[in-house]
């Protein structure tokens, strides 16, 4: 049922892929500016130029510029990077996990903040602790992600230097890790140097993409608390004799839940997004920070390979989420 | 849920131990390193290349790593690099080149003439991608004779060396590039310079520790970390923070705060790179030359740099800037508000009834971009002209410029590392070039000779008489030479370079 499930929803992502595919090839050329226009040298003469487009396959009308593109996709070859004459394969693979562990620590920390929040906002429902979550909520909700990044490097970077405002490691230090999921394997190998250093560069990225999202969830989760707490099976165990901490969190959390985490997984979809922004200002090498100079280089294979890898991302990100749906209400377990 | 003793002390040292597990920010592992807060990332290992490889804020990072043909003198002059020495044969029909003897590639193999010869090849291969391929593809039959290389071109080019100190013009090493390839050389570079790569991060950072056989001399300092943070807020935080040594490319409010700090400094340069407005003549508006004349009349440059970028720049008349080959202080182009709005007049514009056109302008890309072309756009509204402004892309700004489609007005900078007119009046104005805006015969006529004239006096007062009839004309608006602020720590002395190149190898300890 599950495995059949899963099938569905990947056969499903093919023609999404297909259509963003298409959508990509042709906005990137509508844009204005040409690559080779942008590395034209002085005293080059118009052969040179014509010599350029050749040499990077931009003189090809544009059905058979996608036609190639598309044969090479299909084989997972998404061709050179113009402006570091890379594989965009290699690139995006190097640089992925860079920002899949800047989202999973961000989705982490928003969700403890978040579920936190909610629990600590019901607790203290119709007395001051909910106007303060309530008023907490608003203000993370109203500044936007990059504003915390610049307001954490003069907090952290500046005023008090307590962590580094720039990259994912500290660049003295040699890391001989086997893999580019740098957090994840630091720990598994309990590398704790290594982790804790890793840390301290997440630390403020992360929290920057964390916050808005810590108070979306913990809005949306405190009113479906506050439902559940009126239900009959709560009102018993309060009745029972149980506390409203136990009843809130063993009881009630979990049926809460279901609404949080669709929130949570559109959510977790427009902090990838955000993560475009955030590693720039950071300098934190994702697939972010990659993306914003393919952009602004016209690097149009790397610009398609990026858009292409972040709908794949999006596609599993919705996936993930079917699935929990299932682990966390048994009835859509059988259909 | 009760907090009892237990679970508060059980929380206290679960913190305790989290904290003790942080690096202090602090503490530097190695007291002779230094850390760049440098303000563009490293794209691609390869000096001749593909975009990179014109990239000019890049180009301190290559001159680290490799050494170029002919070196470059922080007041742009030129000196031996791998080239010791060089020139042309009596009928300019070849050139030869003294390959420095002793100098070895960081792997420890010694650099030879063959690798300047395949360097030379491999530049000017019309497959190659090398973007100035039209400068090294004139010379062929190359031939070694000891240390001496000689060549044959097709054409006499008096600027044919000082390329050789500019871009691309980079000696790679051929058995180690042959042997791993171009991918290869990308994961692990390897060159002669005064520094040797240790470790790279894409978008992140460049470690480099001193070369102890460089030809030129160990550099002073041991480790040099490029900690590449595009952001400029950030690279004033990290120099203030102490997270970086050095830092430049920041706004001028910053650096006059900065170098007032204790324990910082400051240092300045004017550098090779000017601001200017291309002047098209596509729009019939700009082919009456007394709207030119208004239009360079009435900007008052000296107030634009007084009060824009708190004067840090300095006015220029001429595309020439003063440490150019070509630059001449007598060519003049006074603010005369008065006599531009009597030009105006002339033509039938006034205030009531303004010359009307569009200018394009970057946004951020240059210091003060915009607000200095709100500000000339002001005064020329004070003497008859109604500029509109259009933000662009400087990506659009290529593209159009390439096409010949920029609006009669569009602001550019243009740098020069090399001073010599060819590159930056030549290719400016001369109508075959792509980046050309104003295109016309009698321009090309004055250029045309230059580009093969053997003698190199004649060649450059035949420039100062093209940059004279330029400002004659008033076909392009010179605005400024940019200046270049750089922040440092105090115990740490920086060498600017006119050319904009923070070259790491010319650090040293206060």
């Amino acid at each position: 049922m599950l495995l059949r499930r899963i099938l569905l929803r990947l056969l499903q992502a093919v023609p999404t892929l297909a259509g963003v595919a298409v959508l990509v090839f042709v906005l990137v050329r509508i844009v204005p500016g040409d690559p080779v226009a942008m590395m034209i040298p002085p005293g080059a003469d118009d052969a040179v130029v014509l010599r350029l487009h050749a040499l990077y396959g931009l003189d090809k009308p544009l059905p058979a510029q996608f036609v190639t593109w598309a044969e090479q996709a299909l084989t997972g070859n998404f061709g050179i990077s113009i402006t570091t004459r890379q594989s965009v394969t290699s690139l995006i693979a190097s640089r992925l996990p860079a920002t899949l562990e800047l989202v999973m620590l961000a989705t982490v920390l928003a969700v403890l903040l978040g579920v936190a929040l909610a629990v600590f906002g019901t607790r203290f429902s119709g007395r001051a602790g909910e106007i303060v979550v309530d008023g907490v909520t608003g203000f993370l909700l109203a500044v936007p992600d990059f504003l915390w990044g610049l307001a954490f490097i003069v907090l952290f970077g500046v005023l008090l230097p307590l962590l580094p405002i720039s990259g994912r490691s500290d660049p003295t230090q040699a890391i001989d890790l086997a893999t580019d999921f740098t957090l994840i394997e630091s720990f598994v190998r309990l590398r704790w140097g290594i982790a804790a250093d890793v840390l301290s560069h997440m630390a403020m990225p992360a929290t920057a993409l964390a916050l808005p999202l810590a108070a979306m969830i913990a809005r949306v989760l405190k009113t479906s608390l506050a439902e559940q707490m009126g239900q009959d099976y709560a009102l018993l165990s309060r009745v029972k004799g149980f506390s409203r901490w136990h009843v809130i969190v063993a009881e009630a959390l979990r049926n809460a839940a279901i609404p949080t985490v669709s929130l949570t997984g559109v959510q977790v979809t427009f902090l990838v997004g955000g993560t475009v922004l955030i590693e720039k200002i950071f300098s934190y090498p994702g697939i972010g920070n990659l993306a914003i100079d393919a952009v602004i280089n016209r690097d149009l294979p790397l610009i398609q390979g990026l858009i292409l890898t972040f709908a794949v991302i999006f596609i599993f990100i919705n996936l993930a989420l079917d699935l929990s749906y299932a682990a966390l209400d048994p009835r859509l377990r059988h259909g | 849920m009760n907090l009892t003793r237990r679970g508060l002390v059980a929380g206290g040292v679960s913190l305790a131990t989290a904290t003790s597990l942080m690096p202090l920010r602090a503490a530097r592992a190695d007291a002779g390193s230094v850390t760049i807060a440098y303000n563009v990332g490293l794209p691609a290992w390869d000096p001749t290349v593909g975009p990179s490889a014109v990239n000019p804020t890049i180009q301190a990072i290559y001159q680290a790593v490799f050494d170029q043909y002919i070196g470059q003198n922080p007041d742009l002059s030129f000196t031996g690099g791998l080239v010791e020495k060089w020139g042309w044969n009596e009928a300019a029909t070849g050139i030869w080149m003294d390959i420095r003897a002793g100098a070895v590639w960081h792997d420890g193999s010694p650099v030879t003439p063959d690798d300047v010869v395949w360097s030379l090849t491999r530049a000017g291969d019309p497959k190659g991608g090398n973007p100035i391929q039209f400068i090294w593809g004139n010379l062929s039959n190359f031939k070694i004779n000891g240390q001496r290389v000689t060549a044959d071109a097709k054409q006499y080019d008096p600027v044919l060396f000082k390329w050789m100190a500019f871009l691309t013009g980079y000696v790679l090493p051929r058995a180690y590039f042959e042997k791993v390839g171009p991918d290869g050389f990308e994961k692990k570079p390897v060159g002669s310079g005064p520094y040797m790569v240790d470790a790279f991060e894409r978008n992140a950072f460049l470690r480099l520790k001193a070369n102890p056989h460089y030809w030129g001399g160990k550099p002073a300092i041991e480790t040099v970390v490029f900690n590449f943070i595009t952001d400029a807020s950030a690279r004033v935080a990290a120099i203030e923070s102490g997270g970086a040594d050095v830092t430049l490319e920041i706004p001028y409010e910053e650096y006059d705060r900065l170098r007032g700090k204790a324990g910082l400094k400051g240092v300045t340069t004017p550098v090779s790179d000017i601001g200017m407005i291309f002047i098209t003549n596509v729009d019939p508006v700009m082919l009456d030359a007394n709207v030119r004349h208004a239009m360079v009349k009435s900007v008052d440059k000296k107030l634009l740099v007084q009060k824009l970028l708190r004067g840090y720049g300095v006015p220029i008349d001429t595309l020439e800037a003063p440490q150019y080959a070509a630059f001449d202080p007598s060519i003049k182009t006074p603010y005369d508000p008065a006599g531009a709005a009597k030009l105006l007049a002339a033509s039938g514009y006034s205030k009531d009834k303004p010359a009307k056109f569009t200018i394009q302008t970057t946004r951020g890309f240059k210091p003060k971009d915009y607000e200095m072309i709100q500000a000339i756009v002001g005064m020329w509204r004070k003497v008859g002209i109604e500029a509109s402004i259009e933000v662009y892309e400087i990506a659009k700004h290529y593209e159009l410029r390439a096409a010949h489609k920029l609006d009669p007005a569009a602001f550019y900078n243009w740098g020069n590392s090399i001073g010599d007119p060819t590159t930056s009046t030549g290719f400016a104005m001369f109508s075959h070039s792509p980046h050309s805006a104003w295109r016309s015969d009698d321009v090309d006529a004055l250029i045309n000779p230059l580009w093969g004239e053997k003698d190199e006096k004649k060649r450059i007062a035949g420039w100062k008489a093209v940059d004279k009839y330029i400002a004659d004309n008033a076909l392009v608006l010179p605005l400024l030479q940019y200046v270049q602020p750089i922040v440092h720590k105090a115990n740490l002395k920086v060498v600017p370079h006119i050319s904009g190149a923070l070259q790491p190898q010319r650090f040293s300890r206060a």
